[in-house]
């Protein structure tokens, strides 16, 4: 009877197990192939694909995080030139996280500007607010208010009071020395030299030498 | 050898210190073979610092890690020449560097200068010896370069990466060579003073001096601003730093001096302005290395804080009281030997000329200093960075760009209304026509605007000057126009290397009004990507990013992004940006990676690509793009006032030393009479 039961070798239950396995294994297989596929994908070596992984990553420096359309703007970009990175180099905000990329304060402090800004704050409440939590030092110049006026306007003022006493001294002295040519007997105001008769001619000539040798 | 370069310094001290006594005491006035000897143990000093500068390098080439210099800057796999360059990379170092090379100066003055000057050669040898004597004590005192480490380590921690670059093997050199060879013109000044000789003879021993000086300050400032540029990465070459700062100070009183010299020269006026410019910028030179060594501003470009610089300090103010004391007791022996007739005769220019270059100076000055004043003040710090700089300085620096053009043109005593009319004429339409280029072209910024039309007229200046001395060769001496030209400038090297060195100015201003029209872009790219730019110049330029590649180099891993460039929808190569990681010989890692970045020079605009780092780890890469315009004429400006310069100092052809000046009053008499 078992034996009328069982199918027969060959018969239509053997034939399902078979399509079955088969099914499965293929399924199987494919799946496999494509974890594979995928997984390789994900971690080609560099140079072998999209986006490969480094082979040593911990030598190029510190992490980078991909590129946020505001660090390219302009006005960000021009507040944080006006600021001093607080990490203790000499440099702007801007110039400190585009040049010392191992630097952490920088890229914290153009967070700290990015948020203000995309609060609506204006350039010059982010500076305020910036004055206010880092003191006057995190500006790269100084407001010209009060004693810092003198830092802008003394260089300016030195000179141009240099200037205006060179002026009237010279002015002064060239007054004096034409009244007393003009008083000398015989001049006629050119140094108390006696004239020197020339034809126009020669005193193209004179020219000409004086040109060439006087430096 | 360590015992040899201690025992060199002590010797030197020795030697040094009893030269200066000897020579400021003078005993030597009566005992000729006192003064010989003085004279003479200036070549003993540069024998001791010799011994003393060779056992460091002996040290250095050897790697001999028990000295405490040589462990801090080198390593076994540092490359041959930045163990050489490694000499003046630290604080102790470049103490021996300066007084090795002071004391080389000092014996070339003793050999060098004229015999007709040998009586001021004895004070000369004094004060040389005196500013050796100086820092070698500092050496001795607290920046000893021979100390040893109680333990040997296996190696050193090599020279930092900023370091490692061709820039930095030249740049400190030839601006300490700058510094020390002021200490010359500065030395026969006091000996001028101090021997009450006070003729035009001394000016006309420093008259090399000063140029050599100015020289290397030069090439010193335009090699350190190359190097803030290939190496620093943030895409410019001047930042106002403190340290810039200290460099520009003296070269500006200097460049005073080199134009008010010319006026003691051919009237004898401005006697005591040329003194008290020397003594300044011998001050100036001192407040520099103060500056740089001392901590007391902070620099990206100084050195590691130590006590040395109350040192500096303490040698700062004693030569301030000294030289200005001196010149004091001197004042009445310096009278005029002219007056100035007009304020619009080239004299006059050259005033105005001095005035500025003395006010900038004071300007830069007064912004270094002026966190530390307001402190004092206030209370509290405060940053004076470069839009200070830039506020009080560029304005200041446009009118010495004009006066550049117009010195040339105004007639030495006093200039008639024709003499200016025809003088004026084209440099002025050569600037106008400048400006309505520009205007036309749209350019709308102030300074920039500025300083290329004043550069127009600058070179109109300049090249009128040429051609009328040329034509007046042509007509005098029938010569063809090349050979008018050459000899032209053979005959008045001064004159028309000064002009060159006008031109070098000029091509500077142009460059850094380029500047302000900078382009910068930062983007994050994968293999494949892309991003556009458009240049000032109109070009559009298009990086591909290719990938990073890694790979270990002589003491350093490195990881090298390299993008693809088009120009114009065409191809322009390939540019690599690196991350370095440097290591010593056991590959143990010595400094935080640094970052090399990728530079196309252009006659127009340089690409300038920065790889800033990785996306966790992959090949995505973030950059940062820059288009600079006209920095290659930077350099090229350097290189123009370098030749202007080298041909101004070229032996022979020099000024003509001429008779009383009274005979000129008649040509001029003359002349303002047609």
């Amino acid at each position: 009877m078992s034996g009328e039961g069982r199918p027969a070798p060959g018969g239509p239950l053997a034939s399902r197990r078979r399509f079955l396995l088969t099914a499965g294994g293929g399924l199987a297989a494919a799946v496999g192939v494509t974890g594979v596929l995928r997984a390789q994908g994900e971690e080609p070596l560099a140079g072998q694909g999209a986006t490969g992984t480094l082979r040593d990553p911990s030598v190029v420096g510190r992490p980078q995080d991909a590129t946020h359309p505001l660090d390219n703007s302009e006005a960000i970009k021009r507040i944080e030139q006006r600021l001093h990175c607080t990490c203790g180099c000499n440099l702007d905000v801007f110039t400190c996280r585009t040049t010392d990329f191992s630097c952490t304060y920088s890229p914290e402090l153009h967070r700290e500007v990015v948020a203000l800004y995309q609060d609506g704050k204006t350039a010059q409440q982010i500076l305020d607010a910036f004055v206010a939590k880092y003191g006057e030092k995190v500006l790269m110049a100084p407001e010209p208010v009060g004693f810092n006026l003198w830092g802008y306007l003394l260089p300016g003022a030195v000179i141009t009071l240099g200037a205006a006493i060179l002026a009237v001294v010279i002015g002064r002295r060239e007054r004096v020395r034409s009244v007393a040519l003009a008083a000398a007997p015989g001049s006629e105001g050119g140094g108390g030299a006696p004239p020197v008769a020339a034809t126009p001619e020669e005193l193209e000539r004179l020219r000409a030498a004086l040109a060439e040798v006087d430096d | 050898m360590t015992l040899l370069g201690d025992f060199a310094l002590w010797a030197a001290v020795l030697v040094g210190a009893w030269c200066a006594v000897i020579s400021f005491s003078g005993r030597w006035r009566d005992r000729p073979d006192l003064a010989a000897t003085v004279t003479r143990s200036t070549h003993a000093l540069l024998v001791c610092m010799l011994a003393a500068s060779l056992a460091l390098w002996q040290g250095l080439i050897s790697h001999d890690f028990n000295i405490e210099y040589v462990a801090a800057y080198t390593s076994r796999n540092l490359p041959p020449y930045f163990i050489v360059s490694a000499f003046w990379a630290g604080q102790k170092g470049s103490l021996l560097f300066w007084a090795v090379v002071l004391s080389l100066f000092g014996s070339l003055a003793q050999t060098l200068t004229p015999r007709r000057y040998s009586d001021l050669l004895p004070h000369v040898a004094g004060v040389t010896s005196a500013v050796v004597v100086f820092f070698v004590s500092v050496m001795l005192a607290s920046a000893n370069p021979f100390e040893r480490l109680p333990f040997t380590p296996a190696d050193g921690r090599g020279l930092n990466p900023q370091l490692q670059n061709v820039g930095m093997v030249i740049h400190p050199p030839m601006l300490y060579l700058g510094y020390i060879s002021i200490t010359v013109p500065f030395a026969f000044a006091v000996a001028a003073l101090l021997s009450r000789r006070l003729d035009t003879g001394w000016i006309h021993a420093i008259r090399k001096w000063t140029l050599v000086s100015w020289l290397f300050l030069s090439i010193g400032i335009t090699l350190g601003m190359w190097w803030a540029y290939v190496e620093l990465g943030w895409g410019g070459y001047w930042a106002w730093d403190p340290v810039e700062n200290a460099s520009l100070l003296p070269w500006l009183t200097m460049t005073a001096f080199l134009h008010s010299v010319m006026i003691q020269e051919k009237r004898g006026m401005l006697k005591r302005w040329n003194l008290g410019l020397i003594i300044g910028t011998f001050l100036l030179s001192i407040f520099g290395t103060f500056i740089t060594r001392s901590g007391v501003i902070s620099s990206v470009h100084s050195f590691t804080q130590s006590n040395v610089g109350y040192f500096f300090l303490a040698f700062l103010v004693v030569a301030a009281i000294f030289g200005f004391t001196l010149l004091y007791t001197r004042w009445p022996l310096l009278e005029p030997e002219a007056q100035l007739d007009s304020v619009v005769s080239r004299e006059a220019a050259f005033l105005f000329n001095n005035l500025l270059f003395v006010g900038i100076a004071f300007s830069v000055l007064w912004g270094t200093l002026f966190p530390i004043l307001s402190e004092l003040v206030k209370g509290h710090k405060i940053t004076v960075g470069p839009p200070f700089f830039n506020r009080v300085n560029v304005p200041l620096g446009l009118l010495l760009l004009g006066l550049t053009g117009v010195g040339p043109l105004i007639a030495w005593r006093r200039a008639s209304p024709e003499n200016l009319k025809r003088q004026f004429l084209w440099p002025g339409v050569a600037g106008l026509l400048t400006l309505a280029g520009l205007l036309a072209a749209g350019m709308r910024d102030l300074y920039p605007l500025m300083a290329i039309a004043l550069a127009g007229f600058v070179l109109g200046t300049v090249v009128q000057e040429f051609y009328r001395g040329m034509r007046a060769r042509m007509r005098m001496h029938a010569e063809s126009p090349p050979m008018a030209l050459a000899r032209l400038v053979a005959r008045n090297r001064r004159r028309y290397g000064g002009y060159i060195v006008h031109l070098g100015l000029m091509i500077y201003f142009v460059a850094f009004a380029g500047m302000a029209f900078k382009q910068e872009q930062e983007a994050t790219l994968k293999p494949g990507q892309s991003v556009v730019m458009r240049s000032p110049f109109g070009h559009t330029y298009k990086f591909t990013h290719l990938g990073i590649s890694q790979y270990e180099a002589l003491n350093r891993i490195v990881s090298a992004a390299t993008v693809e460039v088009t120009k114009d929808g065409k191809p322009d190569g390939l540019i690599t940006s690196e991350k370095r990681q440097h290591v010593d010989s056991f590959r143990r890692p010595t400094f935080e990676p640094s970052t090399e970045v990728g530079i196309r020079s252009g006659l127009q605009e340089d690409v300038y690509v920065v790889f800033a780092g990785a996306v966790n780890g992959t090949e995505e890469a973030v950059y940062r793009f820059n288009l600079n315009p006209l920095v290659w004429w930077v350099w090229y400006g350097g290189f123009v006032l370098v030749f202007g310069g080298l041909l101004t100092m070229w032996p022979g052809g020099g000024p003509v030393l001429r008779g009383p000046r009274g005979a000129q009053a008649g040509y001029r008499a003359a002349l303002a009479g047609k």
